[in-house]
């Protein structure tokens, strides 16, 4: 047995995202070898994808991603969809064997709308209806986790390193505009299928390298507005916060972004009038969204994509873009692999976001 | 000169190149992609990388000379203690941590916490030159050495925020005019004369300017500021052996 000090550990969780603005599908193969290269930054724990634009078949029905620990916990979660949706389409989600991943639960993905008359019984928007249906079910139904539940979207996530995880499920057989990645390196909460990234509420996923100092303040604020923090990981909770002030409050992302890595006052304080009011108003309006401790995050959402450092930049991230394909990544190695020749490559500033989404003719 | 190709599974070939570097030779290693540690420890001899060299890029340098045509990531040079490093390319966050002798040069632009507690120890000295812009926390806690940055390239302002925060020793040299944001008020700020520019950067712009082929005294034009610990304020509780 090597003693502390003579064995290195040079992990630290890896994460990778691709955005194509002119809207072109690459299949998951490619952000798969763009993770593979960082495979020293985890430790086998988790790795996941986002893919978007990949069921395009399917695009006004949400699309639903479960795991479930056995056979009565499916049978109880489809009783409680039969009542809140119409079930267009039902399979289990291909795979295929990998030594590396075990423990493999029940993997189903459902195509669903919600049932046009309890919708009206609940005046609640489609999108709410649903994320309190899915929320319910993950909360109530023993054995039961809702991965992902968005529109022509999906997370694919396994305990395992995210090359392995893209093997298990075929990820190369999908084909998406945007896909975000991510290698998991557990650090103070467990390596469970759940714990994986990406996290996702509706069509909103994150990938996150750090740990959030401010998670249980965050957690308290998210909960009183009917998010629930089960996941046993700090993750989830910026996936909240950021459905929270985009979807509920109507915040924009660089808004949102300028809530959660917010400037310190004394960098707000140098700023000019209307900058500064604007900045104050969002660090006092919101100030237990705040997040503090190290991260960088790729956040996935319909349309788009956003990369964030925190406010000292205390974790990596780099951008590059070719032509109107662009890159985030933990290393720059892990761009270059799959484009070795970008246009610009580039170190976004801490708390200073990178939002891109695609081009008009791209939107169908 | 050896040369082995990273992308090739040729593990033989590079294991000999290594040794011929470490015992005073020269070797290229080139489609360098994310690899880590390369050139760490190097005694002697001289390293050619191309591609990008993964985090920890000639740490803990022992008197070797690294090379890289391309990028370097996070990490590079850490905990050096002697030799050289030269990067045509920029360079990732924390760049040169607790330097503690030799000099590294970069030609573009290096990322957050460059030449953080850097040191100098009787006749070491270190040495870090950055052709283009550096990301905030330049020189944070630096304890000695020489820190040199040139704007030659890239965009916005030369440094970003908190440059020199708790910095007790050393000198950061800035070309340009403009003070940095927010400098501690534990800082002294003054221009460079003639005679400090001609002994202090000189010296190391010419050997900059000689390794990426470029004109020393055409950069050497320019106005600097020097940032330094201001020597009036006491800091004998704060720090050991100062």
């Amino acid at each position: 047995m090597k003693k502390e000090g003579e064995v290195r550990i040079s992990s630290g969780c890896a994460i990778c995202g691709i955005f194509c603005r002119d809207g072109r599908r690459i299949p998951g193969s490619v952000i798969r070898e763009s993770i593979r290269v960082m495979h020293n930054r985890s430790n086998g724990l988790g790795g996941g994808f986002a893919g978007y634009g990949i069921y395009p078949q399917y695009s006004d029905k949400y699309a639903l991603h479960i795991f479930y620990s056995d056979f009565a916990a499916r049978e109880e979660t489809e009783r409680m969809l039969d009542q809140y949706f119409d079930i267009i389409n039902l399979s289990k989600i291909p795979t295929r064997q990998v030594d590396a991943i075990r423990d493999v639960p029940l993997i189903w993905r459902y195509f669903v709308s919600p049932l046009p008359h309890r919708i009206q019984d609940s005046q609640l928007d489609e999108d709410e209806y649903t994320a309190q249906a899915m929320i319910r079910i993950s909360c109530a139904v023993k054995g039961a986790y809702v991965v992902s539940y968005g529109k022509n979207m999906g997370v694919f996530k396994a305990v395992g390193y995210p090359e392995d995880v893209a093997e298990f499920y075929r990820i190369e057989e999908y084909e998406g505009y945007a896909w975000t990645a991510h290698g998991r390196y557990p650090t103070n909460t467990p390596g469970w299928w759940g714990g994986a990234h990406p996290f996702s509420i509706l069509d909103l996923s994150v990938v996150h390298n750090g740990e959030i100092s401010s998670y249980d303040a965050n957690r308290r604020a998210v909960e009183m507005y009917g998010y629930s923090c089960n996941l046993m990981t700090d993750t989830e909770v910026i996936a909240y916060i950021l459905d929270y002030l985009v979807r509920k409050q109507g915040l924009s992302y660089r808004e949102s972004a300028e809530v959660i890595a917010t400037p310190f006052w004394s960098t707000i304080e140098m700023k000019d009038g209307y900058d500064k009011a604007r900045l104050s108003y969002l660090r006092n309006m919101f100030s237990s969204f705040l997040v503090t401790g190290p991260f960088s995050i790729l956040v996935g959402f319909d349309g788009g994509m956003m990369a964030l450092n925190d406010r000292l930049k205390l974790r990596s991230l780099v951008a590059a873009e070719k032509g109107r394909t662009v890159y985030f990544s933990s290393e720059e190695a892990a761009i270059r692999v799959i484009e070795p020749e970008p246009d610009r490559i580039w170190a976004p500033r801490g708390g200073e976001p990178v939002i891109v989404t695609l081009d008009k003719e791209a939107l169908r | 000169m050896k040369e082995a190709d990273l992308r090739k599974n040729n593990e033989e070939e590079v294991r000999s190149i290594i040794s011929e570097v470490s015992n005073g030779g020269d070797g290229m290693l080139t489609g360098c992609l994310g690899q880590r540690y390369l050139g760490c420890g190097l005694r002697s001899g001289r390293l050619y990388l191309k591609g990008t060299p993964g985090n920890g890029l000639a740490a803990y340098l022992e008197g070797g000379s690294v090379y890289v045509d391309g990028n370097a990531q996070d990490a590079a040079a850490d905990t050096m203690n002697d030799g050289l490093v030269a990067i045509k390319g920029s360079a990732g966050d924390a760049l040169s941590y607790g330097m503690r002798g030799g000099r590294v040069y970069v030609l573009g632009s290096t990322g957050y916490r460059t030449g953080v507690h850097m040191k100098a120890y009787k006749d070491r000295k270190s040495v870090l030159v950055i052709g283009g812009r550096t990301g905030s926390f330049l020189g944070e806690y630096l304890a000695g050495g020489v820190i040199i940055v040139l704007g030659l390239s890239g965009e916005g302002p030369i440094t970003g925020y908190f440059c020199g925060n708790g910095m007790y020793a050393g000198t950061i040299y800035l070309r340009t005019d403009d003070i940095p944001k927010c400098l501690s008020d534990s800082l002294s700020v003054h221009a460079v004369d003639d005679d400090e520019k001609e002994t202090s950067i000189m010296p190391f712009v010419r050997e900059f300017a000689s390794l990426f082929s470029l004109d020393a005294e055409k950069i050497m034009e320019s106005r600097f500021i020097a940032i330094e610990a201001d020597g009036s304020v006491a800091r004998g509780q704060h720090y050991a052996a100062v």
